[in-house]
């Protein structure tokens, strides 16, 4: 991590401590009108907090404001994408909330998936309008055979598929940086997962730096960056308004806002899920902390926010969505979701757009 | 996409919960019916062995070493 990003920590331009400011609750929507609104300015710390703090009865508010920073930074688009995990289980590190550990007693078993396998699986999300497709695999970093399978898979998907290909395959050596970016790989996935004074509460196997090196090693070689995380994981109002920060710190190209779906098996198994309220807050506070990224609903939206939540989430921020499956868990069918966006009249994002 | 959506699959005796691996006669099942609806089955309802289970964007394929592949999607 550069020094930089240690500067981060204390407060910028337009930031203050929780409660100074003027009128403070109803005041902060005026500023980040002004702010993030008027000048695409993205809220700091303290001024997340106080997003995430608002009483209840501001939701609406907060939401219809995220929604018009969206609108006005970002477009009305809906960028779609499809994920799939090359592959499953079996993973040497210890994220308490993944299944995919094979340190924790999970059902999930390790299994791979051919080539022609995910070829298909690019296909059927590419049926669906989406223009994204990622490719997953549950490791510390990629070994040999993972990148060659990667390297085939691309390889035939970009042969059969009219489709942006991204990946997620944990941390990278620059060489393996340099391939992937060679390979023709539009955009990497590489969530911090948490803020960092609480990642040593839900990883102990590897570092929030390590996580974050990786991430300035993709952008530096010119590929997108993807990177966000899991709301819920024990972490406070307080670090989620830090977490924001240090997003907006990083500022990549997407955002994917996780909501806790608690795996059996896994240290975080008991842990509830988080509230509906809760989570749209999440969403407009973020939204307002990042003006101008692809803010992705990713796991756990159907649990947390149900079908009406998630409408209200569209119009409170976000502006992409995963479609069809997770890795281990299944979704919404992409029917539905695209009917959703045909009743927001919101447009799915082409192909010609992302390029 | 429901978790017992579109699957094929021969009829067995299901002797096992499919997503808690327990006896299906021993207790109470339904919040593990519940969760089946997001989630692929993770146990052998034949012999409770883990399967092996491949989730794709639009269904799942999930193999038991001993009873076959049961699919969806």
């Amino acid at each position: 991590m550069n020094d930089n990003h240690e500067a981060s920590a204390t407060p910028t331009t337009g930031e203050y401590p929780p409660g100074q400011a003027p009128d403070a609750q109803a005041g902060i929507l005026a500023v980040a009108r002004a702010q993030v609104l008027g000048r695409g300015e993205g809220l700091g710390e303290h001024q997340v907090h106080e997003c995430l703090t608002l009483p209840d009865d501001r939701v609406e508010d907060l939401l219809a404001l995220a929604h018009e920073v969206r609108m006005r930074w970002c477009g009305p688009e809906v960028e779609v994408e499809g994920i799939v995990s090359v592959k499953t289980g079996g993973c040497p590190e210890d994220c308490h909330f993944c299944s995919q550990s094979g340190r924790f007693e999970s059902p999930v078993r390790a299994a791979w998936l051919d080539v022609p396998s995910l070829v298909r699986a690019a296909k059927e999300t590419a049926a669906t309008g989406a223009t994204e497709f990622c490719i997953v695999a549950a490791v510390r970093g990629p070994d040999d055979r993972l990148m060659a399978q990667v390297r085939d898979g691309v390889k035939a998907i970009q042969d059969e598929v009219d489709i942006n290909i991204a990946c997620s395959l944990g941390m990278l050596t620059q060489e393996q940086v340099d391939d992937l970016a060679a390979m023709g790989v539009h955009r990497y996935n590489h969530n911090l997962e948490t803020p960092k004074s609480h990642f040593q509460n839900v990883v102990t196997t590897h570092t929030w730096e390590e996580r974050w090196e990786t991430c300035e090693m993709v952008r530096a070689a010119g590929m997108e960056l993807c990177c966000g995380g899991i709301v819920g994981m024990g972490e406070t109002i307080a670090q989620r308004a830090e977490f924001a920060a240090q997003l907006g710190e990083l500022a990549p190209d997407e955002v994917p806002l996780n909501f806790l779906n608690p795996r059996p098996g896994t240290p975080f198994a008991g842990y509830p899920m988080v509230e509906g309220v809760e989570a749209l807050k999440t969403i407009a506070a973020f939204r307002l902390a990042l003006p101008r990224t692809i803010l992705r609903y990713a796991g756990g939206r159907e649990l947390t926010l149900g079908d009406l939540g998630t409408k209200s989430g569209m119009l409170g921020g976000i502006n992409a969505i995963i479609v069809g499956n997770y890795l281990t868990t299944l979704g919404r069918s992409a029917d539905r979701d695209l009917e959703m966006l045909g009743e927001l009249k919101m447009p799915i994002k082409a192909l010609s757009q992302t390029l | 996409m429901g978790g017992g959506a579109g699957v094929r699959f021969s009829p067995v005796t299901e002797t096992y919960c499919d997503h808690c691996g327990a006896v299906l006669t021993d207790g109470d099942h339904r919040r593990c019916r519940a969760a089946r609806e997001m989630e692929p089955p993770r146990y052998c309802p034949e012999c409770r062995r883990r399967l092996v289970v491949q989730v794709t964007p639009t269904g799942w394929t999930a193999g038991c070493a001993r009873h076959g592949t049961r699919t969806a999607g």
